[in-house]
């Protein structure tokens, strides 16, 4: 589909300062592995997402490489600490110029 | 015949009457007894269909609402100019399909539905089926009734279809020979290459479904069975899909729909 793609992110509103705090994130994307080939026994060519960086009021804390055993549509999902109030942000990006991000405010008492 | 022919014949119909009462027919399920494959899905798979924050599916609603309320086709309305909000109009609709269509005289499937009305009023090209668009949009309308029960409709004209339906069930196909209810009816529950067989009731369509790593309809499902026993499967969008959906919908009726659902 022509749209750019989809993300769910989810990142509690509130936390108390020193907690730890569960994120998720779910994106679309195809994921194909560039192992397959079509009806005509023509290569696919890989398109995937090759990274996942977040960051929390511009400092990163958490980055992933992706790589092509990874199903479609990957939920990446991970801890932090909450330690102020501020935007988390994130980027995926990956073959073919694939870029898209997210974000999401968290205030901290 | 000579003698030992005949001696043989018997002796293979009671072989077979042997085997089907090995196999133990159970023909149609009591109401009671149904359940939605929900239940026989690994921890994890249930947990994924149960957050809408890890339903892959979900992704796909986000596309069916950006559609509903995307302007298009000669008329340049969007289905929300006519049909309002989805999260009310569409409440319920997905479990009373598929529906008799006056203007062609037979029944249509949610997918076909969405198509007739881009075509009759929205004067747009139909989606392709099993495409993206299609999909997401079928996605988002049966979103809005999950948790109904299933409820199809009480119209007669649908009866010789649904019959129909109810044929094509029962009907052994393709070369292993086998009809739907032999696995579905008959040998529920039991294991077919380390899966357990379902009940095969249509409660989460469209499905995320994992082996597919992509949406995909009844029919594609249904396909997926066909090309199981080696029947050659019907053209997406077969009258006979939208008669043994019928029929499906019919046998589940009363069950709360899912939608979208994701399976293993």
């Amino acid at each position: 589909m022509a749209v750019p793609a989809r993300t769910l992110i989810n990142v509690p509103p509130k936390a108390k300062r020193g907690d730890v705090i569960l994120i998720r994130t779910l994106i679309s994307h195809v994921m194909e592995n560039g192992f397959r080939v079509d009806n005509m026994g023509k290569p696919i060519p890989r398109n995937i997402i090759t990274s996942m960086v977040c960051t929390y009021n511009g400092e990163e804390i958490f980055n992933a490489t992706l790589h092509p055993a990874i199903s479609a549509n990957p939920f990446i999902t991970f801890h932090t600490v909450a330690t102020e109030s501020g935007t988390i942000a994130f980027k995926w990006t990956g073959d073919n110029g694939f870029e898209a991000e997210a974000s999401a405010s968290i205030s901290v008492e | 015949m000579n003698l030992p022919g005949v001696l043989y014949v018997l002796m293979l119909g009671a072989a077979t009457l042997a085997v089907s009462a090995l196999v133990g027919a159970r023909a149609e399920i009591p109401l009671d007894q149904r359940r939605s494959s929900y239940e026989d899905m690994s921890r994890d798979t249930r947990a994924m269909q149960d957050d809408d924050m890890s339903n892959p599916a979900m992704l796909a609603v986000l596309d069916g609402e950006a559609l509903w309320n995307a302007k298009g086709g000669a008329s340049g309305k969007s289905c929300a100019d006519c049909h309002g909000d989805a999260r009310s109009s569409m409440k319920g609709v997905a479990a009373r399909y598929p529906a008799f269509d006056e203007p062609t005289g037979v029944p249509v499937d949610l997918e076909q539905r969405i198509n007739l009305s881009r075509e009759r009023d929205q004067k747009a090209a139909p989606f392709r089926y099993e495409s993206a668009e299609l999909l997401a949009l079928t996605a988002y309308i049966a979103l809005q009734s999950r948790g109904q029960p299933i409820d199809p409709p009480k119209d007669a004209r649908l009866e010789p279809f649904r019959e129909r339906g109810r044929v094509s069930f029962n009907q052994r196909i393709g070369q292993l020979n086998l009809s739907c209810a032999q696995c579905h009816d008959d040998n529920w529950g039991k294991s077919l290459a380390g899966n357990i067989i379902p009940q095969a009731h249509p409660t989460g369509y469209p499905i995320y479904r994992l082996e597919w790593q992509s949406l995909g309809s009844l029919q594609r499902r249904l396909r997926n069975c066909m090309t199981g026993v080696r029947a050659e499967p019907y053209a997406l969008g077969a009258l006979e899909y939208v008669e043994l959906e019928l029929f499906l919908m019919w046998r589940a009726r009363g069950m709360a729909l899912e939608s979208p659902g994701v399976r293993p």
